[in-house]
């Protein structure tokens, strides 16, 4: 165990050269080799929101819009229904049991006049799902066409979200999926959370629609956010939020009001151009998700394709209608799940107060070992700094996230880093007692403590392992450092700590140093 | 061997005073319960820092009221003028709820209020993440019996689980007495606890298992106390820089590690104990001896 051949001696020295090499980047800036450690959110400062969608108003607005086409597909193959009936979550109708048949076939056909009930080749099965009770049909989303509806409205609302923080501008976020309803995201160093929580939240669907005079069908109740006036507004959509272009903040040329310049797209043009014309006169209410901006009437024909909107905005909230309008609508409602904000000043404190007490833990750590050993207390404190630099190493050649709890993982490696050089010590102690030979005795202790020190090192490792699975943000951090410094551990308790010792046992026959 | 110390004289009123121990921490898991936070409770954290350092807990407090936060727990927190505000209701509903709540009790203090710090947990999310911290402790348990069984023979694997229970059991006891905080930190804790305290039994097993083929006639009990005694030396200095290292995270690291350090302290202690004094005694309960080892190569 003594024994190293010159080539094994020089590797361990190059691994440790290259440790240094890549601890000492996140030191400096440099541009040859761009890895350092990246800061936890808790360290650096930031947001991590969990946002889960909500897609049951979706459903039910799919299933809203197949009453039209379904009504149509049933008078036209003459089927006689009944007591046509729409929930939130199916459609029913009564239809005689002689003509069930018939529906299942037109129902579900492959062809191309079918626009009801689309056939879904992924998944090889239908959007929709027939049930027949007696003679009553319920027309409900098959489990597929649920899964379709939810994968489709849940990657589109993370490219609009994602759309929404690129505009505000914050630097270097994440936005991923997480399972099948949530979507994570992290802000790093943001200033104003709370801003972005609320672009986030928005689901702004914005609707043109005109005012009516009185509750003629078809409209209904909603509230002018100005003045809390109760506006009865027609349901029928002149414009939407797909038909923009284009929105941006301004000032009113007259007012020097915050306003909201559009631009609409051609069809939104025409459309917009039309209504405004055969309707002078009126009021036009602009309604974004559920509440009236502002109605202003209509006092002459815009075919231009451009319009303003004005709703006593402060400069801030008509930036942010402008972007929320750019970046369109989210499919469904979204819901903050979890939220967790670490203000700069603290995570400045948490990084302070984190490498102070590393500092006094590894220097008591170091006094101890030395008072303990002396001169091995001296090999086993080199192999512990030798140790945190290949931990520092590692962690940023795989660009590791380091965390506070992170930060208390390396302490802790500092604490049981020891214990691998205190194994073989109290083992060749022991040898010592029964063996002449000092070489033999190192020998045999180094050897005997090698299982001892593996078992008691993969057990660490499993914890590490499965905290690392089942943790998330800063607990991972923590299973990332305690598990790479069980590594780092057995490497320098096996090479470095034993190559040194064996300079000094081969060196010193007479065993001066040995008063262990 | 001139320091020797005849442990196996205390192993039977050890187990006795682990058993109460264990006895009386599940007795309050089960009657007081755990103190959770709002990792696994649900609801919102703020750590709050005035500027004005007159300002007491019942001011905060006072400001608090009528925002309809439900059970709201104002604590000091660290330096004086840092707060620790908790409450049950969180931010999913409304977006703007933290900011309005900020600019609420700005006013009320009469002093801009700095959030270091704001945590809010729904309700599903939480019950989510308690469920995979125990899945990840009893994961981690399974798979450390799972181990010490390929590594050494059943009896050694039960007999380290045995241990490994009485450490998780004690420590979360411990918490629940004290009413201290469990998050998500603490879980971290638990897991870490009992990969440690695995590894003190594996190194006195290793130990155990060396001396059971060496030694033939001699009862388990007694290799069970050379054993630790010829270990002794190691287990206290790692442990004992363990303790180092963690104390100063305990007293230096801050105001968020102090749960998650004080768990581990507490868990490192009563791993070194359950080491020599449960794990040990139970291979002589379970009637291991030379041949045990011996069946098991033949095969």
């Amino acid at each position: 165990m003594l024994n190293f051949t010159k080539i094994k001696v020089s590797l361990i020295y190059l691994i440790l050269l290259i440790a240094i090499f890549f601890s000492s980047l996140n030191f400096k800036n440099n541009n040859i080799i761009d890895k350092n450690v990246n800061l936890g959110l808790d360290l650096q400062g930031g947001s991590y929101i969990l946002l889960e969608i909500d897609t049951a108003p979706l459903i039910n607005q799919k299933l809203q819009s197949k009453v039209i086409p379904l009504k149509k597909l049933l008078n036209k193959n003459k089927i006689i229904f009944k007591n046509f009936f729409i929930s939130k979550e199916n459609i029913s109708f009564s239809v005689s049991n002689d003509q069930h048949k018939k529906l299942k076939n037109i129902f579900f056909s492959k062809t191309k006049e079918n626009t009801v009930n689309i056939f879904i080749p992924e998944y090889n099965t239908f959007e929709l799902d027939l049930n027949f009770k007696e003679n009553t049909v319920i027309v409900n989303f098959s489990n597929y066409g649920l899964v379709g509806l939810n994968n489709a409205a849940l990657k589109q609302s993370i490219e609009i979200i994602r759309r929404r923080i690129d505009d505000v501008g914050t630097k270097e976020p994440t936005i991923l999926q997480r399972g099948d309803k949530r979507i994570l995201v992290e802000l790093p160093g943001i200033d104003n959370p709370e801003r972005v929580k609320e672009l986030l939240g928005k689901t702004a669907q914005l609707t043109f629609r005109l005012v009516s005079n009185d509750d003629e069908f078809g409209s209904e109740k909603l509230v002018l956010a100005d003045t809390n006036e109760d506006l009865t507004v027609n349901k029928r959509v002149v414009i939407s939020g797909d038909n923009l272009v284009d929105a941006q903040p301004k000032f009113d040329g007259q007012s020097n009001q915050p306003i909201v310049t559009f631009t609409l797209d051609r069809l939104g043009s025409q459309k917009f151009g039309k209504t405004t014309t055969e309707n002078i006169g009126r009021r036009l209410a602009i309604i974004l998700d559920n509440t009236v901006i502002s109605a202003p009437q209509i006092r002459e024909a815009i075919t231009a394709g451009t319009g303003t909107i004005s709703g006593g905005f402060s400069f801030q909230e008509a930036t942010d209608l402008a972007l929320l309008l750019r970046s369109g609508a989210l499919p469904t409602p979204i819901n903050i799940v979890e939220e967790r904000t670490v203000g700069p000043d603290l995570g400045k404190d948490s990084i302070d107060a984190g490498i102070f007490s590393l500092i006094i833990g590894f220097i008591l750590v170091i006094l101890f070992m030395f008072y303990k050993y002396k001169i091995f207390g001296l090999i086993s404190n080199i192999s512990l700094i030798s140790n945190l630099i290949l931990l520092i190493g590692i962690l940023t050649l795989i660009e590791a996230t380091l965390t506070l709890p992170g930060i208390a993982g390396i302490i802790l490696t500092v604490g049981m880093a020891v214990d691998s050089n205190v194994l073989i010590y109290e083992r060749i102690k022991e040898e010592l007692k029964t063996e002449k030979s000092i070489i033999h005795a190192f020998d045999v202790g180094y050897n005997k403590a090698k299982i001892t020190v593996i078992d008691a090192n993969v057990t660490t490792l499993i914890a590490a392992t499965i905290l690392f699975i089942f943790g998330s943000g800063p607990v991972k951090g923590f299973a990332v450092t305690l598990g790479v410094g069980i590594i780092t551990t057995l490497f320098s308790a096996y090479f470095i700590a034993r190559h040194l010792t064996s300079i000094i046992v081969l060196k010193d026959r007479e065993g001066k140093y040995f008063k262990l | 061997m001139s320091n020797q110390i005849n442990f196996s004289k205390f192993f039977k009123i050890a187990n006795i005073f682990s058993m109460l121990t264990i006895l009386l921490s599940i007795l309050f898991l089960l009657l007081k319960g755990l103190n959770f936070g709002v990792d696994f409770k649900g609801g919102t954290l703020l750590e709050i820092r005035v500027s004005d350092s007159n300002v007491k807990i019942e001011d905060i407090r006072n400001s608090l009221r009528g925002a309809e936060l439900g059970d709201i727990s104002v604590k000091e927190f660290g330096k004086k003028g840092d707060f620790l505000v908790k409450f049950e209701r969180n931010s999913n509903a409304n977006e703007k709820f933290i900011s309005e709540l900020k600019s609420s009790i700005s006013e009320k203090i009469g002093q801009e209020v700095n959030f270091r710090r704001v945590e809010s947990v729904g309700p599903k999310v939480s019950s989510e993440l308690l469920k995979q911290g125990v899945t990840a402790i009893a994961l981690s348990l399974a798979a450390m019996l799972f181990y010490i069984w390929i590594r050494f023979e059943w009896q050694f694997s039960l007999g380290s689980i045995i241990a490994l229970f009485h450490d998780v059991i004690i420590t979360l006891g411990i918490f629940s007495i004290l009413s201290l905080e469990v998050n998500l930190s603490i879980v971290a804790a638990v897991l870490t606890i009992v990969g440690y305290s695995m590894n003190d039994t594996v190194v006195i097993y290793d130990r155990i298992r060396e001396n059971l083929l060496k030694y033939s006639k001699i009862s388990t009990k007694e290799i069970a106390d050379i054993s630790v005694n010829e270990t002794l030396s190691r287990t206290v200095i790692t442990s004992l820089t363990t303790l180092l290292a963690l104390g100063s995270i305990f007293i230096l690291g801050g105001e968020i590690l102090k749960g998650f350090s004080f768990a581990m302290i507490l868990g490192v202690i009563i791993g070194t104990y359950s080491s020599i004094f449960v794990a040990s005694p139970v291979l002589g309960y379970f009637k291991v001896t030379q041949k045990t080892l011996l069946k098991d190569e033949n095969v």
